[in-house]
């Protein structure tokens, strides 16, 4: 009953908007000055003085929007050491874009206000300047060189890994829909790996060639704890379709594809700890706490559990489509110091013990 | 260059023909009933469809717990109790991508203003093939007809997002949409490809063949050149997505492994070997991304006569702009791996496809300066295509500024596949091309129908719409920057991002108004197609040669002998001349320099 009321109203709506427009339509009729339907001198100036208020909108939106949000922690506390070269990229494009946007809008809007038309006027002849068109290719073409070559650099940098550090490998696994970690224990070397040696009933849940001595000590586990300060070389795979691997706080991502391993490296420089200490942190998670406590009266009182307090965590998340759980496709990172982090690894079970024996 | 044909006006075949209603209204060869045919089933319908399937997503995202009346009624039993299923929501990121792009800013706007404006700008009776012309229409439409079947499917619409990476688009198991409804989306885009590629050579070869006489390729209207070189894309990009959809229905029916390698999915290993996913996006993107410039150098060439028609002033730099089209073109099919930094792809790729990519700025930024320039010391006329066209130059820069921060690879690391990508390109291509596209049918439509649209609707329109868009658009490049991933049926599993959510709903309510106010346009259009007032035989003082065309219906378009052409297009205002106006079919005076 309520659905067809509903569409009932829709219809309403949609009907009612029709009619206004109509009745509009129909009250222009009676004024018979100008039935032209071609802009005459008062069109030019109330849309020309409209045109001056929409760059005021302009204006006051980007204004608003980087008030409200322009101090997400993302966009400033990044937690990996290549961090600050993308966030320093980052302010520079944004610094320029934003410049060149002020500009450039200013001039559009101001223009078609100022040279709104009149009857009588006549516009000024003007076709071409070579002067003038070589200035402003001349201009963005030195520009975009520079920010290509400071972009290149950045990315080459990031991309290219140092093997002399010496990182410590992990493997990235990614299924429909969760993430599974691979450490490569003392030998620091991933034992061989094929989605043909899957046996679910050993518990090989990974397909690990079990008969590689470098897989004797690997450890397999659902979240992701890294050592701090120490770089991190990150295999990727996944087993049934595309996935990304994509950690937010680290400025890192990678695709995970069937068929091939990727890879992407870096090194954290926060411990969570420490992230959760910074005044940014806590200030955004106090907001979503009395967010989410706000959230929580509405449930308690339909009767429904309230919601958990957030506190923060590194997430690993999935950013590629990948079905249909694909917005709950998430790992918790922990990065803790190389003590906390060793204890844990102790705890864990080597793969070649995970195994389920079959007679 | 100025090669031409002459009419003898005996042989003016034009009204011999006997037209009966199917000829005339349906399996008609005359390109401007195609034109209608184009802009009614690709704009009107497919247009409200595509909307619509946002407005759902919108407020999926914007409320994702609260059971929703609205998805009750319209999605059935996908929304269970109102609370709308994550399958299909992936199913409507898919077809609103696949309508919206291919649709309704491809066929809809390249096929309605390429058809009507070709022959009558360049002062030809009609296409170079009226038949070829129209069973492209007829492809078109049978295509249209098999992706909105496929959205009824027992298992549901396709649902791997627009770019239908392979294997989620390619295995039954891995997603509903995969099944039937992959299948149909395949088969629809195989004869969409066909219906392109069969306008595009037409399209190419009316206007290197049938040019009027005097009609010199730099005489040429700007909108014939960004249709000419849109339709010289198409020709080369189609086809590679032609092949990758054929590959994957191999892949997917046949057991070949182009795409698929060491699968394991729901229990089993399956037999794919050597296949690799990333072909598949290097295919896809080779079209994909000069799909992005088959939809905007129409909306770019509509701007530019609707500017310096109604600024009264030439268009700024006429040869800048047309060197700049050809190297947008050209760039535009370098760039692809753009899409796929973070694909898998060697890094030393990325570097080459972020230097090719920011190339594109200089092209795009000359053109922004020389509209900004032709507004200078102008008479300009507010006609509702003038409010667009401007909105248009300003939703470019705005959007196509952030493509410098997309298209540098280091910065594309954290934001891929955020919301800040879903703003650049909506605002880049997506409203610029609507933009685009409204201007086209304000001004074009006395020409269409012989009658006027209602100036203050239109201009009710524009200002309600470009509010929205703003409003829907800019927040979500910050909320994009704070790292909320798209494509996401809910945001609440992670409190993470629970002080999006308010932001979230502040967008919703944005695109529901400007949703909503595209009835007015509607009404504007319906009404005024039947009763509106009649239009005068040139009503915007233009000066190319689709005003002298004859205002009766008829096959051939000039009652008489074609105007023969002796001028550029852009003569307003000209010193010299009363009139602030000097159609191309006009001589030039004695001692007079054409430009």
């Amino acid at each position: 009953m309520s659905t067809f009321f509903t569409v009932l109203i829709l219809l309403f709506i949609v009907v009612a908007i029709w009619q206004i427009v109509k009745i509009y339509d129909l009250t222009q009729v009676s004024t018979p000055t100008d039935d032209s339907q071609i802009a005459n001198d008062k069109d030019n100036r109330i849309n020309g003085n409209l045109m001056l208020g929409f760059l005021i909108f302009i204006y006051a939106i980007t204004i608003i929007c980087f008030i409200r949000y322009g101090d997400f922690p993302l966009m400033s506390n990044s937690a990996s050491a290549h961090g600050p070269k993308i966030d320093n990229l980052m302010v520079v494009s944004m610094a320029l874009i934003f410049f060149v946007q002020t500009i450039t809008q200013f001039f559009l809007y101001y223009f078609a206000y100022k040279y709104k038309g009149q009857k009588g006027n006549k516009a000024f002849f003007y076709s071409d300047n070579h002067k003038l068109e070589f200035i402003w290719t001349i201009i963005p073409a030195i520009t975009l060189t520079c920010l290509i070559t400071y972009g290149l650099v950045t990315w080459s940098d990031i991309m290219n890994l140092d093997q002399d550090e010496d990182p410590m490998v992990i493997e990235l696994y990614a299924q429909q829909f969760n993430w599974k970690a691979r450490y490569s224990g003392d030998d620091n070397a991933l034992g061989k790996s094929n989605v043909r040696l899957i046996d679910i009933d050993r518990a090989n849940i990974l397909g690990v060639d079990e008969f590689d001595p470098n897989s004797q000590d690997d450890v397999i586990t659902t979240e992701l704890h890294l050592p701090v300060g120490r770089p991190i070389l990150f295999k990727m795979r996944s087993q049934d379709v595309l996935h990304s691997a994509y950690m937010p706080h680290f400025r890192a991502q990678m695709n995970c594809v069937p068929g091939m391993i990727t890879q992407f490296g870096f090194t954290p420089t926060v411990t969570t700890d420490e992230m959760r200490k910074t005044p940014e942190m806590i200030e955004k998670v106090i907001n979503i706490n009395n967010i989410r406590a706000e959230k929580s009266k509405d449930l308690i009182a339909k009767g429904e559990e309230g919601l958990d307090p957030y506190e923060f965590d590194y997430l690993l998340l999935c950013n590629k489509i990948c079905g249909k759980s694909h917005y709950n496709m998430q790992m918790k990172i922990i990065v803790e110091t190389q003590e906390e982090f060793d204890n844990w690894m102790k705890q864990q079970t080597k793969f070649k013990n995970s195994l389920i024996a079959q007679n | 260059m100025s090669e031409y044909i002459e009419f003898d006006p005996k042989e003016d075949h034009g009204h011999h023909h006997k037209e009966t209603f199917i000829t005339k209204y349906i399996f008609s060869q005359d390109h401007k009933m195609i034109a209608k045919q184009y802009l009614i089933t690709g704009v009107l319908f497919m247009g409200v469809i595509g909307i619509l399937m946002s407005l759902l997503m919108r407020l999926q995202i914007a409320w994702p717990e609260e059971p929703n009346i609205i998805f009750e009624f319209l999605l059935g039993k996908w929304a269970p109790d109102g609370v709308m299923d994550a399958d299909i929501y992936l199913a409507l990121v898919t077809m609103h991508g696949t309508i919206m792009v291919f649709f309704v800013l491809t066929a809809g706007l390249s096929g309605t203003f390429s058809n009507l404006l070709i022959p009558l700008q360049i002062g030809a009776r009609d296409m170079a093939s009226g038949f070829l012309n129209m069973v492209s229409f007829w492809l078109f439409f049978v295509s249209t007809v098999i992706m909105v079947i496929s959205i009824f499917v027992e298992a549901g619409p396709a649902a791997a997002g627009w770019t239908i990476y392979p294997p989620l688009s390619a295995l039954e198991f891995a997603q509903g949409g995969s099944g039937l409804g992959m299948t149909l989306w395949l088969v629809s885009m195989a004869i969409f490809i066909a219906s392109s590629l069969l306008g595009s050579l037409n399209y190419i070869v009316t206007v290197i063949n049938l040019r009027t006489k005097g009609m010199t390729l730099m005489r040429m209207p700007l909108t014939i050149w960004a249709f000419f070189v849109t339709a010289i894309i198409g020709v080369i990009s189609f086809p590679v997505l032609l092949s990758a959809a054929l590959l994957l229905i191999m892949d997917r029916s046949f057991g070949t492994s182009f795409f698929l390698s060491d699968i394991f999915i729901q229990g089993e290993v399956l037999h794919y070997q050597g296949g690799s996913p990333v072909l598949f996006e290097h295919l896809f993107w080779f079209l994909g991304h000069p799909e992005v410039y088959i939809v905007l150098l129409p909306a770019l060439g509509i701007a530019s006569e609707v500017i310096s028609t109604n600024s009264r002033k030439p268009i700024f730099g006429y040869k800048a702009m047309v060197l700049s089209i050809l190297a947008i073109a050209f760039l535009s099919t370098i760039v692809w791996g753009h899409h796929m930094f973070i694909s898998g792809m060697n890094p030393f790729l990325g570097s080459v496809f972020t230097f090719t990519t920011l190339l594109i700025a200089i092209p795009s930024a000359v053109k922004a300066f020389n509209y900004i320039t032709t507004l200078w010391k102008g008479n300009i006329q507010f006609n509702p295509a003038m409010l667009f066209s401007i909105g248009f130059v300003s939703t470019f820069i705005t959007g196509g500024l952030t493509g410098i921060i997309l298209g540098d690879s280091a910065l594309d690391i954290n934001l891929h596949d955020t919301y800040f990508v879903v703003a650049h390109f909506h605002l880049v291509m997506g409203i610029s091309a609507l933009y685009g596209l409204f201007a086209g049918v304000y001004h074009w439509f006395p020409r269409l129908f012989n009658r006027m649209l209602n100036k203050n609707l239109g201009y009710i329109h524009f200002w309600v719409t470009a509010i929205c868009a703003y409003g829907v658009f800019f927040p979500m490049h910050f909320i994009g920057m704070a790292g909320l991933p798209r494509r996401y049926y809910t945001n609440s599993n992670f409190p993470l991002f629970d002080d999006l959510a308010d932001t979230n709903q502040i967008i919703t309510v944005f695109a529901i108004i400007g949703g909503l106010i595209q009835i007015v346009f509607l009404y504007n259009f319906i009404h005024s197609m039947f009763y509106g007032k009649k239009s005068e035989q040139n009503p915007w003082n233009s000066n190319t040669l689709e005003w002298t065309a004859s205002m009766e219906h008829i096959h051939g378009n000039w009652k008489g002998k074609i105007p023969e052409v002796h001028r550029w297009p852009y003569d307003y205002s000209k010193p010299g001349y009363d009139e602030d106006f000097v159609p191309q079919h006009k001589p030039l005076k004695k001692g007079e320099t054409e430009y």
